[in-house]
């Protein structure tokens, strides 16, 4: 094991640790206050078999099966170890045989009604019944009655089926429900032996988060429809990694067979996912098995896309970008998206593009996020601070649909009562219920808001003046987090930063970005954003440090990616136009909301080289097509919101001819005339360690140390990452691993790849942040920006919101069998007396002016929506448009007119 | 989902609602008030009292599911309930219920083809000194042998106990003296008296804290 550096903290789940001392099978063990016995003893070593006790819930006692015997005042008695709480000098004893009379009699009792289908049950090989029961049942049964039987499987969502007869009620999913995501849609009915769960009927199970209940099933009753008989758990081969499909980066096991993803599960991460994941984390996984995927080199020969060699490939793209540099200058390239890269992937494009070629027009973000100086140089929080603040502000979209995980454990916060939520957003989301304050402005004035919270300005029209001042008031507490994104797509993303940076002024403010995008801060640390280099340093600050490094660096600043795309289209006249794209795995016309931008800017360019793996417009209008691998299929870190760098997996061999990404920036340079000097992963890693100075420390070593298993936070400060010595849900714990923890038989071999450790010493930098040795100093502070004056409108014109939704028709759903039917259409939501003006209602069609279109879509009324504000989701059908075609990206806000058709 | 209950039936919900600190409280009496407009439980009842006291409509199913005097299927105008505990058994309710279910056509949880009456075989009543006991509409009819019980229900299809039975689903216990009243004033006194209490117990508590603290 490696060694943990000076002033590390000891880990907490270690068995030495405890307030008090208690009596453990004859031995003594460490307790701690509040902690229940279960807990206490399995840190102690003892695991005492169980069902429904689940450490991220509460204890409900229900299955009996941890009864152990407790001295008391009235001599040994049984008592359920996960409802009762250790205290000092308790004398515990798990293993006598009247706990063995107790554990047989329970089993025996759960199995009275327990079908005997393991041989075709999908749990079966990882069943914690089926493990326990062998390890501490009685073997036999005396029952030879009739079972309950129940109509089988049923579905309680289009994601989740579920089999009554197997079920054992210890109430896991419907207390995951409730509980952990607040959306108790499964309950149980009836009473006694009769009872089940079930859903209302014409209500399924539709939480996001559903998933997570088949995962914490103790046995097979709750399946997911895409893993369902595709495999025997003892067939399955993992590794553990990070999920990218958003930005939270949840930990995961992958897990595969025949080179084809099975099945996703969450990995307990005591700073980031508690062990929860989202279906579409959970099940997105079907894009990367597609059929459909892109995995050869093409380029366009006579109008027609053609297979060719990667040498040919690479020669055409190479001599295409060539000679737009020659005709335009290296600012005449353009390259937008990197949010699906690794980390390594966004550094060597970066540093080709920046570096080789020498434009600084290069943009991760999608038009959908906030200027780069600004998520990088504000203060920055942890996804733990956040959870624990006394303030939460929350400037973004709803967290529910696009960071979900984080939704759950801000939810938690906000549940306990810990932490005030004050909301600052143009239309409600799921955790307005919980505010303290909810502040709802009209698109346009959330800089005037801002200044209105602190005190620097008047409040706008139409806030109230309740909740202002007690937004006010929880605003001095001086640990105030705001987490920062994008609560309408429809307005400025600068007028959200200039508003965040008059947050920035409150006592004791941090940001936690809430950019949803895959690896997007990652990107923006590799530098894949305009004005900036990697490690978090600005151009001018970083200028000669990459210049000594790479050989030059961009002269000027660049454009981001709607001044990309808008100069791509034509417009303007400036000599140094954008003629030619680089695509890193982005689809303009689906990923930027402004969609007529995004078209008129791909039409317009005349040389297109689309980096990517799934079919679509990009690859539709590319004359070089250059295949990538994806998530699962390449090695490599990645980043997440709070700037926790972990590791990501490969599990499988990339189809077809597919390269990772930074092989293919590497070898283009190469064909562009510049060897970057670049052979393997490792050596794009080492490079970032180097040169990037919020990266500084980061090494391979500290990587894959055992006590970073969760990742580190940069910049990297050389204090240690706390890990859980064991896992906090042994009987859920991914894969066959479960087994062994169970105290059932040993196997053969562990199903769980260990997370490599490196024999010798961890070198780890310590105290510098990423400074000092003559590195650029990161960026830090507000970065002065300017929105746009909106200017005001006349009192017939409509403001438009554009939120997200978590199932949209962004790419990994759509190439995702399971979750393609969950898209759904989205109306135009409108103030019911709006609609009564109007004289429609619920259902009615109506037509959209805005400057530039118009268009028919369906409406519906929303109650919570101002008046003269509407709202829709991008990226889901609307009407026969999407909300894309409404949105103007060079206008702060989008006004539209309401008409009757 | 809202619009299933009746002006009436829902102000007495909002009443019943503001007896209790928590509105999820009133679930129970709340089903019963559907049930006395609807004589069982519709969904769209459910779902209505799930968005008054703020659950979700699978939770007042789980809740509603848990009780016998809850029903989630249709019942008719009058729900007989015979007994079949020790008492009523060793005085014949077994073949009393056997003779019912001939009776009428149909067995013990169903209803017969006219709506009319919903047989039931109970658990104990709380009657034994009049067993077989037997019960209609939650209200004791006194022991019965199999002829009375065939007169009874003749009696109960004609109409001639609707005085004394209404139909299914009016219980008086939730009426309170025909109507739950709820003087507002006196929840108000005696919610401000808790929450003294509580304060009071509290402040009592961190004296003596600092009191021990400072020995």
């Amino acid at each position: 094991m490696a060694e943990q550096p000076a002033g590390a903290p000891a880990a907490p789940t270690d068995a030495t640790e405890g307030d008090f001392t208690f009596t453990l099978n004859g031995r003594p063990a460490r307790g701690r206050k509040g902690e229940m016995l279960i807990a206490a003893a399995e840190r102690a070593g003892v695991f005492i078999p169980r069902f429904c006790y689940h450490p991220r819930m509460k204890s409900v006692g229900v299955c009996r099966m941890c009864l152990v015997e407790v001295t008391g005042p009235r001599g040994a008695a049984l008592q359920p170890s996960c409802y009762l709480e250790v205290t000092e000098g308790m004398e515990v004893v798990t293993d006598s045989p009247k706990v063995k009379k107790a554990q047989d009699g329970v089993l025996e009792f759960l199995l009275v009604n327990h079908p005997l289908d393991c041989p075709v049950c999908d749990k079966g090989g990882e069943c914690p019944l089926q493990d326990q029961t062998l390890a501490y049942g009685p073997g036999e049964s005396r029952f030879v009655e009739e079972k309950r039987h129940f109509e089988k499987p049923i579905p309680i969502s289009d994601l989740v089926l579920l089999d009554r007869e197997r079920c054992i009620q210890c109430s896991r999913c419907t207390r995951f429900a409730a509980e952990v995501a607040g959306e108790a849609q499964i309950d149980f009915s009836g009473r006694g032996e009769m009872i089940e769960v079930s859903t209302f009927p014409d209500e399924p199970f539709s939480s996001y988060f559903s998933g997570n209940t088949v995962q914490i099933c103790p046995v097979g009753a709750l399946t997911a429809v895409p893993y369902r008989f595709t495999a025997r758990p003892w067939d399955l081969d993992q590794v553990e990694s990070t999920c990218t499909t958003c930005a939270m980066g949840c930990r995961v096991a992958v897990q595969s067979s025949a080179n084809r993803l099975t099945r996703i599960l969450g990995i307990d991460s005591e700073p980031v996912n508690h062990g929860w994941l989202c279906d579409k984390g959970r099940f997105a996984f079907e894009s990367v098995n597609a059929e459909d995927r892109i995995t050869q080199p093409m380029v366009r020969r006579d109008g027609e896309l053609v297979p060719t060699t990667w040498s040919e490939a690479l020669d055409q793209a190479a001599a295409g970008l060539r000679r737009a540099m020659t005709d335009g200058g290296p600012e005449a390239i353009g390259v937008l998206g990197g949010a699906r890269l690794t980390n390594e992937g966004a550094y060597l494009w970066a540093r080709l593009a920046k570096g080789v070629i020498g434009t600084d027009s290069v943009d991760a973000q999608l038009g959908d996020g906030l200027p780069a100086e600004t998520v990088l140089g504000l203060p920055r929080a942890t996804i733990a601070e956040a959870a624990s603040a006394a303030t939460v502000v929350l400037l973004c979209g709803d967290l529910r649909e696009e960071l979900p995980v984080a939704f759950l454990r801000l939810r938690a916060a906000a549940v306990d009562g810990t932490t005030a939520l004050v909301e600052l957003a143009p239309q409600r989301s799921a955790l307005t219920p919980l505010t303290t304050s909810f502040l709802q402005y009209r698109p346009g004035d959330v800089v005037e808001l801002a200044r209105a919270l602190t005190g620097t300005g008047g409040p706008p029209q139409g806030v109230d003046a309740g909740a202002l001042e007690s937004a006010r008031q929880h605003l001095g507490s001086g640990d105030v987090v705001v987490v920062l994104g994008r609560p309408s797509l429809a307005e400025d993303g600068a007028m959200v930063a200039e508003a965040a940076e008059v947050l920035a002024g409150l006592p004791g403010v941090r940001f936690l970005s809430a950019l949803r995008r895959g690896n997007i801060h990652g990107a923006l640390d590799m530098g894949l954003a305009p004005g900036v280099l990697p490690g978090r340093v600005g151009l001018e600050e970083g200028g000669a440090w990459f210049e000594r490094a790479w050989g030059s660096v961009p002269a000027r600043r660049g454009r981001d990616c709607t001044g990309i795309l808008s100069s791509a289209a034509g417009a303007g006249d400036d000599e140094s136009r954008v003629t030619a794209l680089v695509l890193l795995g982005s689809e303009p016309s689906v990923d930027v909301p402004d969609r007529d931008l995004a078209r008129r800017g791909l039409g317009g360019a005349s040389f297109v080289v689309a980096v990517t793996s799934s079919p679509g417009e990009a690859v539709d209008r590319a004359d070089v097509v250059l295949p990538a691998a994806e998530a699962h299929e390449r090695p490599g870190t990645t980043t997440n919101i709070e700037g926790r760098v972990s590791r990501v997996a490969q599990k499988l061999v990339p189809p077809g001819q597919a390269w990772p990404d930074w092989m293919i920036a590497s070898e283009l340079a190469r064909y562009m005339g510049s060897d970057m000097g670049i052979d393997s992963m490792a050596a794009v890693w080492a490079e970032i360690e180097r040169l990037a100075p919020a990266y500084a420390g980061i090494t391979a070593d500290v990587l894959d140390a055992p006590w970073a298993r969760d990742g580190v936070v940069a910049p990297f400060a050389g204090a240690p990452v706390s890990q859980a010595a064991v896992p906090l849900d042994p009987i859920a714990v991914p894969g066959v691993e479960s087994v062994e923890r169970q105290g059932a038989p040993p196997r053969a071999g562990s199903a769980v790849t260990p997370t490599a450790g490196p024999d010798g010493q961890v070198t780890v930098e310590q105290g510098t942040g990423g400074q000092g040795e003559g590195r650029p100093p990161v960026l830090a502070g507000p970065a002065g920006i300017n929105a746009p004056h909106v200017a005001p409108t006349d009192s017939y014109s409509f403001r438009l919101v554009v939120g997200r939704t978590l199932y949209d028709g962004g790419t990994a759903v759509a190439m995702s069998e399971a979750l393609t039917p969950l898209v759904t259409s989205a109306p135009l939501r409108v103030n019911p007396h709006d609609l009564d003006d109007l004289g429609i209602t619920t259902g009615d069609l109506v037509r959209v002016r805005t400057a530039r279109d118009s268009v028919v879509v369906p409406v519906a009324a929303d109650p919570g929506l101002a008046r003269k504000v509407v709202a829709t989701e991008l990226n889901v059908p609307f009407g026969d448009v999407t909300a894309g075609d409404l949105i103007d990206a060079t206008s702060p806000v989008v006004e539209l007119r309401l008409e009757t058709p | 989902m809202s619009g299933h209950l009746g002006p009436d039936i829902l102000a007495r919900a909002r009443q019943l609602i503001s007896l209790y600190p928590e509105p999820r409280s009133a679930l129970v009496p709340l089903c019963h008030l559907a049930q006395e407009q609807d004589g069982w439980l519709r969904p769209e009842a459910m779902a209505e009292i799930a968005e008054l006291v703020g659950v979700t409509p699978a939770e007042v199913q789980g809740t509603a599911s848990f009780y016998d005097m809850l029903h989630l299927e249709p019942v008719g105008t009058y729900l007989v309930s015979i007994c079949t505990n020790i008492s009523c058994m060793l005085d014949g309710g077994l073949e009393l219920l056997e003779h019912a279910e001939e009776h009428l056509g149909v067995g013990a949880g169903g209803t017969t083809p006219d709506g009319k009456i919903t047989l039931e075989e109970a658990e104990c009543l709380a009657d034994c000194d009049h067993a077989p006991c037997v019960q209609v509409n939650h209200r004791y009819v006194g022991a019965q042998t199999p002829e009375t019980f065939d007169a009874l229900i003749e009696d109960l299809r004609a109409g001639r106990r609707s005085d004394e039975i209404p139909s299914h689903g009016t219980l008086i216990r939730v009426r309170r003296d025909g109507g739950l009243r709820a003087d507002p004033e006196q929840v108000a006194s005696e919610r401000a008296a808790m929450a003294e209490a509580k304060a009071r117990r509290a402040a009592e508590a961190a004296e003596a804290a600092g009191g021990e603290g400072g020995s």
